[in-house]
């Protein structure tokens, strides 16, 4: 084949090595410090000045953390998991009417509701932490986090209805008519029919409101105030300050609590831009 | 994928689809919207219950007195504002640095993301093995919790036992290893590296999601028209990529001046000191002076925060194609 020039041109492999070597190192080095703080022993990681590699990986750290009442991560992973999938559950159910009618309607009154619910997702938590903390503080003990899967899904709404209508509105009318003519209510035809040909969509929203609500903080960090009842990124950050010293298990955590929603988020990467700008960028 | 997804319902034109379409001509407009409600009900009750009601509480808040314990007790008028216990007069708040650090925080933060993820983007778009193995990569800051990244910050910066320390004096960069966190200053700039290395992977995706929507073609005949690279960059591909930077940048300037976690974790002094932002302030005003002098700041941030909202609706038009 001839060379090729100009905007087809080969990049240079050297170009692409050195480039790709950078890319790797800069987005990775954090995740491996705290990979490799999770496989220290308590003296490695209080070592001055420290070593950078575990002389013998402590692979039974993710054993003995679950034991350790310093650290006690069960809770707060009960917490994270509970809230992040009670959010998730709660935005499905409201999202998917909303999104499925605007998709297949036009009333007045509908971009209101569409500018409405596109403005919740840009207000955040914080800006509203202390007006949050005023209508909340009074739900004590696990009601906290029936009010935490409050905030997370209302703020999370947004990207929910956003990405599900632009998938509802690939399905043909069509198909829902048939449903319609044959006697299925609106409700059966959307439950039945359109939903299992959007599952990308649902998906999508899925991951993205789990994802983002297992990483929130500053709700969680004004309205629990009971240690044993703190979502992981309040209660994890609290050690590092403490006296006590089993920095690895505060490490092995935080490697727990990334991978998984590092793999949900690589699944549906290529259409976060798509919910995240509400359709303007694609 | 979403493309052809949200453009579908604006070839179907204003009505309704034509299965009710006899029905919905005879109703009113009214009727209309009514019909509509049942199937929006349970969202807008959750905005209005979750965000619309603690808005205006935050409101109410701002103008009410409270004691040591965050009761009540009688109207402030603006002595959360301006008082001799308020929000912009407290004696110890040093509000100039606190200024300078959200602009700073904001602009810095901002542009050299947007920087960085223009360069980053771009080489993420030339054909090559492994990019979508880099793709991936990228997505780490991202879908990991900000608070667990910076945590590892905090501690790989730590004078003594810290990594990052040690990598730093053993490459030569720095004589002797230093306590970023303990020093507001130092903290900030450090605060300033992590907010910037967290938004590039949003940033770099939106700009790359940009550049998919450049035509080949265009670029192929500037270039047999003789445009160098730099020329066909700056006066073909920039240009159409001026929405996805100003969906990016708006997105980004929100998200930046709302940011919590970085610097909560990462400036270890405590108190009134010089490495608060407005948001930050909030939260240190929460729990010192009460809900009273917080939730005036609030007023302010939130204030701001509607302005670049409404800079986004009308710059980026996100809603332009289901109308």
């Amino acid at each position: 084949m001839a060379a090729r020039s100009g905007i087809n041109a080969k990049p240079s492999l050297w170009v692409t090595a050195i480039g790709s070597i950078i890319v790797v190192v800069f987005f990775s080095f954090p995740y491996a410090l705290m990979l490799l703080s999770s496989l220290k022993t308590r003296e490695e990681i209080t070592k001055i000045p420290p070593d950078y590699l575990p002389s013998i990986p402590q692979f039974s750290n993710y054993l003995t953390v679950w034991s350790s009442d310093v650290v006690a991560p069960a809770g707060s992973l009960l917490a994270t998991v509970v809230i992040s999938l009670g959010a998730t559950l709660l935005v499905l159910l409201i999202a998917t009417p909303a999104a499925y009618y605007v998709a297949r309607f036009r009333f007045p009154g509908r971009l209101v509701f569409l500018f409405l619910v596109l403005i919740t997702q840009m207000l955040q938590p914080t800006v509203l932490a202390v007006g949050l903390y005023q209508e909340f503080s009074q739900w004590r003990g696990h009601l906290v986090w029936g009010a935490l899967i409050l905030i997370n899904g209302a703020f999370n709404l947004s990207f929910a209805v956003w990405i599900m209508q632009a998938f509802f509105a690939t399905v043909p009318k069509e198909v829902d008519e048939a449903a319609l003519i044959d006697g299925a209510g609106r409700l059966q035809a959307m439950f039945l029919v359109s939903l299992p040909l959007v599952w990308p969509g649902i998906v999508t929203a899925i991951v993205f409101v789990f994802v983002n609500t297992w990483n929130e903080f500053a709700a969680a960090f004004v309205l629990v105030q009971d240690t044993s009842l703190q979502p992981l990124t309040v209660s994890m950050p609290r050690f590092l300050g403490m006296y006590v010293r089993d920095w690895q298990y505060l490490f092995m955590v935080a490697t727990v609590a990334i991978v998984p929603v590092v793999i949900l988020f690589a699944l549906i990467e290529k259409r976060l831009v798509g919910g995240l700008t509400a359709g303007a960028v694609k | 994928m979403a493309n052809t997804a949200a453009t579908a319902p604006a070839a179907s034109g204003p009505t309704p689809v034509p299965g009710r379409a006899t029905k919905a001509r005879t109703t009113s407009r009214r009727g209309e919207t009514l019909a509509a409600l049942p199937w929006l009900a349970p969202t807008l009750l959750l905005i209005a219950g979750v965000v619309i009601y603690p808005t205006i509480l935050m409101f109410w808040t701002a103008f009410r007195k409270y004691n040591s314990y965050g009761i009540e007790s009688g109207p402030a008028g603006l002595g959360n504002f301006i008082g001799p216990a308020g929000a912009f007069t407290f004696p110890t708040v040093p509000w100039a640095a606190i200024w300078t650090n959200t602009v700073v925080w904001v602009v810095v933060v901002v542009i050299l993301t947007l920087v960085t993820s223009l360069g980053l983007a771009q080489f993420l778009n030339r054909e090559f093995r492994g990019r979508k193995l880099l793709r991936m990569i990228i997505i780490l800051p991202w879908a990991s919790s900000v608070v667990m990244t910076t945590t590892v910050f905090n501690y790989g910066l730590q004078r003594d036992v810290g990594l990052f320390n040690r990598m730093l004096v053993d490459t030569g960069i720095l004589q002797t290893a230093r306590g970023f966190t303990k020093d507001p200053t130092s903290a900030f700039w450090v605060a300033v590296f992590v907010a910037i290395y967290v938004s590039i992977p949003f940033t770099t995706y939106t700009i790359l999601a940009g550049l998919q929507g450049v035509p080949r073609d265009i670029l192929e005949a500037a270039h047999m028209d003789g445009a160098s690279a730099g020329q066909r960059y700056w006066q073909i591909v920039f240009p159409l990529l001026r929405p996805a930077i100003a969906a990016a940048a708006l997105i980004n300037i929100i998200n930046v001046f709302n940011s919590l976690p970085i610097l909560k974790i990462l400036d270890e002094t405590p108190g009134f000191n010089t490495g608060h932002t407005t948001t930050t302030l909030i939260f240190a005003y929460k729990a010192v002076l009460g809900p009273g002098v917080a939730s005036a700041l609030s007023i302010v941030n939130f204030a701001f925060c509607l302005v670049v909202i409404a800079a986004y609706l009308a710059i980026v038009k996100p809603a332009n194609e289901v109308q």
